[in-house]
């Protein structure tokens, strides 16, 4: 059969599809939910309309996005079974628990808090309100916990045993699986990446709203009253935002450097191959450009840092470091075939590697830059000081302005590098994944032992192309709502609710037995909702 | 006999599609409404937001169901899903679509942008609602299954009539469903209508059960699957009457143990297999074979019992905070927000 058109190969592509796509939605979800929590809390606390204006602003860009997070994921749960049949019976029994446990846990939270957040408005009282959705935060962490928990394990398998009767593996210890260090190290970097990714999107349309007053400004135009209450509001979700991108990228690098030691030690064909380092050396250069020929088994091109790569793997500039040929002999040795049939795609994942780490990184110098240039006032001589309606100045020194060129392209780098991390995550992902191959579960079972032997090459093509026109369609009209909501900035029209509403209990309360009459009686039962679909 | 958790497990996977049904059947019967009851795109947006703060939470029950089957019977869900590939894949298209048309309806403006949605909100409501009942009929009935536990059929061996009549009454079941549940969370014209019209649909919806669940009595049934069918259309009967009388909470409640008991009547059919081959009855996957680890089902056991009835007790709670009944009164502005 044509390779390119085998089922294994047409399941591999929907995975890859389907589950990168969904994986755009995610990180900005679990960042952005967190931080519009974080938004609303101040302004519960401090009453200040800014915040409750940032609220909105931000959880409306929010619900445009986790409304294709939430059906994106509905495929990846159907999608195991679908095309990879055989992969679910061999592992079901340890991979299926954290899987339930995620809609147990985590998903319940998420669809049930959100609707009370969207919808609970004018009938939720405040502190309540928020509460809904910080709890929808929390269930976007649990989710991401036990989704890379079951990752993990396909990662690096631990807590089972293989059932000699039906050759399947068996849960031994859920606990191990739970808290293995892979699975938290993971875990660490997943969350810290997502935080970065949704940091770099409140610094990047914030920048666009200050940007584009202070361009206003500057050509002596007088600002619109609408567009100068924006400012305080886009003006505490910048700081928020560098924040927050500087604490996670931070977060990021550190637990990329455990991950990658972690893997060093559980996958190193896959760290091999994040090099291209054929051979095994010792000391090990790190690789900072290559270009390699699988077929001839070394690169043509190189440039190195020296011992740079031992340092990674293991915190000292002279052990050695297993190369690429000998980690492919040794799995050949151990479970049969040619040692060529465990090297992974080396460009893929070199490339994989090094673009996780560019994109990412050039997120985090940025946000760090950010965060000194618009420190806060007292760090200023009082000349520069700025207020909070007003688009502050970049501030290179107490008493120096950057230059106005240099002011320019700071702005349009905070808006130029907003969807950086969204591109780090995606080769992050590509990266394990495909540097984990040609394992779906290491060392247990092959991935092409897995697709669904009863489904035909026709039907899996069929859903490939459904799925990717869907897909695509649908990304046109989410860029295009985010771009439309994203531009008008805050409604700073809208006001916070008047009153407080109180929460009567189901029982107990005057006219709480007879809810609906009492409440066709109130004064307000004809006021329209405040919000509607 | 003794209990075994595979069993236990059964009847668990049984009660979080019973779960499934009741909520999202009345969710996608008022999809399905949004054509036949709403005159007006206002009355169309009067239905939509009877749901629109607990669709998202019912259809979390589907995720539930599915990923328990995973975890506690993997080979059950392996044959299922790989078995019954384009009717679900095309549920899959529509849940994304309508949950995404939910979202994005009310988002901009324009006249067209809305319909568009609003048709996918139909559309993609009365297709799985149908669909549904034709892959719980055919999973009931048994389709071929070979010796390797694989589905060995295509897609015609699924379009029996047996599985477009259970479809069939899925379809009207929850749109009966969708309209008591409309009655009782509407205020105004619409709330009669939508009376008269779950009036009109309930014989219809009594007849496709009776005709559907009679049926499958006969090919796999037992005492227990007879009483549940009783049940079932017991229940749908009294459903009728209470409608009538205007008593929509009681109506919604009957429609509710109408749909369970005609859950509960498929999975007592069916058990103690999962999935029956219709090849020949020893490739039959039973709960037992199917079954995880005892020490896996024993975790989710736990997991479960803790877990479920906390999840009841706040969508409950949601459905209480949202109990106030909407009419086209409280429906503002069409303004992108």
């Amino acid at each position: 059969m044509d390779l390119a058109l085998a089922p294994e190969t047409l399941a591999r592509w929907q995975f890859g599809i389907t589950t990168v796509y969904h994986f755009l939605f995610v990180p900005l979800t679990i960042s952005l939910a967190a931080m519009t929590a974080g938004l609303e809390t101040a302004w519960v606390r401090t009453g200040k309309e800014k915040y409750f204006h940032a609220t909105k602003f931000w959880g409306k860009l929010f619900l445009i996005n986790i409304a294709m997070g939430v059906v994106t994921g509905l495929v990846q749960e159907f999608q195991f079974g679908m095309n990879w049949s055989d992969y679910s019976r061999f592992v079901g029994d340890v991979f299926g628990a954290p899987l339930a446990m995620e809609a147990l846990l985590a998903f319940f939270f998420e669809s049930t808090f959100i609707g009370l957040w969207i919808f609970g408005w004018d009938k939720l009282p405040k502190k309540i309100h928020c509460a809904c959705i910080w709890i929808v935060s929390l269930g976007t962490v649990l989710s991401s916990y036990f989704i890379l928990a079951a990752n993990s394990w396909m990662q690096h398998p631990v807590g089972y045993a293989i059932d000699k009767a039906t050759g399947k593996a068996r849960l031994t210890d859920i606990w191990a699986v739970l808290t293995q260090n892979t699975t938290l190290v993971v875990v660490f970097h997943t969350l810290t990446a997502a935080f970065l990714t949704g940091a770099a999107f409140m610094v990047g349309i914030s920048s666009f709203h200050l940007w584009r007053a202070k361009r206003r400004q500057d050509r002596g135009e007088e600002l619109g009253e609408k567009q100068k209450k924006q400012i305080p509001a886009m003006r505490a979700s910048l700081r928020v935002g560098l924040v927050v991108a500087v604490i996670a990228g931070m977060g990021t690098a550190i637990s990329g450097d455990q991950l990658g030691k972690v893997m060093f030690e559980q996958q190193p064909m896959k760290m091999a191959a994040a090099e291209a380092l054929w051979d095994t050396q010792a000391p090990a250069p790190f690789s900072i450009f290559a270009v390699g020929d699988v077929s001839k088994g070394h690169n043509s091109v190189e440039l190195e840092v020296p011992g740079m790569l031992s340092f990674l793997a293991h915190s000292n500039f002279t052990d050695s470091v297993p190369g690429i040929n000998d980690v492919a002999a040794r799995e050949a040795a151990a479970y049969g075939g040619q040692p060529e049939d465990y090297i992974p795609s080396i460009f893929m994942t070199y490339w994989g590697f090094r673009l996780m780490i560019g994109f990412g990184m050039t997120s985090f110098v940025a946000a760090l830059i950010g965060l000194w240039t618009t420190r806060r006032k007292k760090w200023l001589s009082p000349a520069f000081r700025t207020g909070e309606d007003e688009v502050p100045r970049l501030m290179l020194t107490k008493g120096r302005e950057m230059s106005p060129l240099l002011t320019k392209w700071s702005w349009r780098i905070g808006i130029l590098t907003m969807g950086f991390p969204l591109i780090a995550n995606s080769f992050g992902w590509i990266f394990t994944e495909m540097g984990r191959q040609p394992w779906v579960v290491y060392g247990l079972m092959k991935t092409s032992d897995a697709v669904s032997p009863g489904v035909s090459r026709t039907e899996v093509l069929i859903s490939l192309g459904v799925f990717t026109l869907l897909y695509g369609v649908l990304a046109v009209v989410e860029v295009r709502l985010l771009t439309k909501y994203a531009k008008a900035g805050p409604d700073t029209d809208e006001k916070p609710p008047a009153k407080d509403p109180r929460l009567r209990l189901p029982s107990g309360g005057p006219g709480a037995g007879a809810a609906g009459e009492h409440d066709a009686a109130d004064d307000d039962a004809d006021k329209p909702l405040t919000f509607a679909y | 006999m003794s209990l075994h958790l595979h069993d236990v497990w059964f009847v668990l996977i049984a009660v979080l599609w019973t779960g499934y049904f009741f909520l999202e059947g009345f969710d996608f019967g008022i999809g399905v409404l949004t054509k036949p009851l709403a005159r007006d795109r206002t009355e169309r947006r009067v239905l939509i937001n009877t749901i629109g703060p607990v669709w998202d939470g019912n259809e979390v029950w589907l995720i539930t169901a599915a990923g328990a089957t995973f975890a506690a019977f993997p080979d059950w869900y392996a044959t299922l899903f790989s078995g019954f590939y384009l009717p679900l894949l095309a549920i899959l298209v529509c849940l994304i679509l309508r949950g995404v048309a939910f979202e994005y309806r009310h988002k901009r403006p324009e006249e067209r942008w809305q319909r568009n949605w609003e048709n996918v909100i139909f559309w993609c409501s009365l297709l799985p609602a149908f669909l549904w009942g034709a892959i719980f009929a055919n999973m009931v009935r048994g389709v071929p299954i070979g010796p390797d536990k694989n589905y060995a059929g295509d897609l015609l061996d699924l379009a029996n009539p047996y599985a477009l009549l259970g479809g069939a009454l899925t379809l009207v079941l929850f749109t009966f469903h969708g309209a008591v549940f409309a009655s009782l969370k509407t205020v105004g014209e619409i709330r009669t209508r939508a009376r008269r019209f779950a009036a009109g649909l309930g014989p219809v919806a009594a007849v496709l059960a009776v005709a559907f669940l009679g049926w499958t009595q006969h090919d796999s049934g037992n005492g227990r699957s007879l009483a549940a069918l009783l049940v079932s259309a017991a229940a749908l009967l009294a459903a009728l009457v209470m409608n009538r009388r205007g008593r929509e909470g009681w109506a919604f409640a009957l429609s509710g143990v109408a749909i369970a008991a005609a859950v509960a009547m498929l999975f007592l059919a069916l058990f103690p297999d999962v999935m029956p081959s219709s090849l020949d009855p020893r490739w039959s996957l039973t709960a037992a074979d199917a079954a995880s680890s005892p020490y896996t089902l024993k975790i989710m056991t736990w997991i479960g019992a803790v877990m479920t009835p906390l999840v009841m007790a706040y969508q409950a709670w949601t459905y209480w905070v949202f109990r106030k009944r909407i009419g086209t009164q409280h429906i503002p502005e069409p303004t992108g927000h």
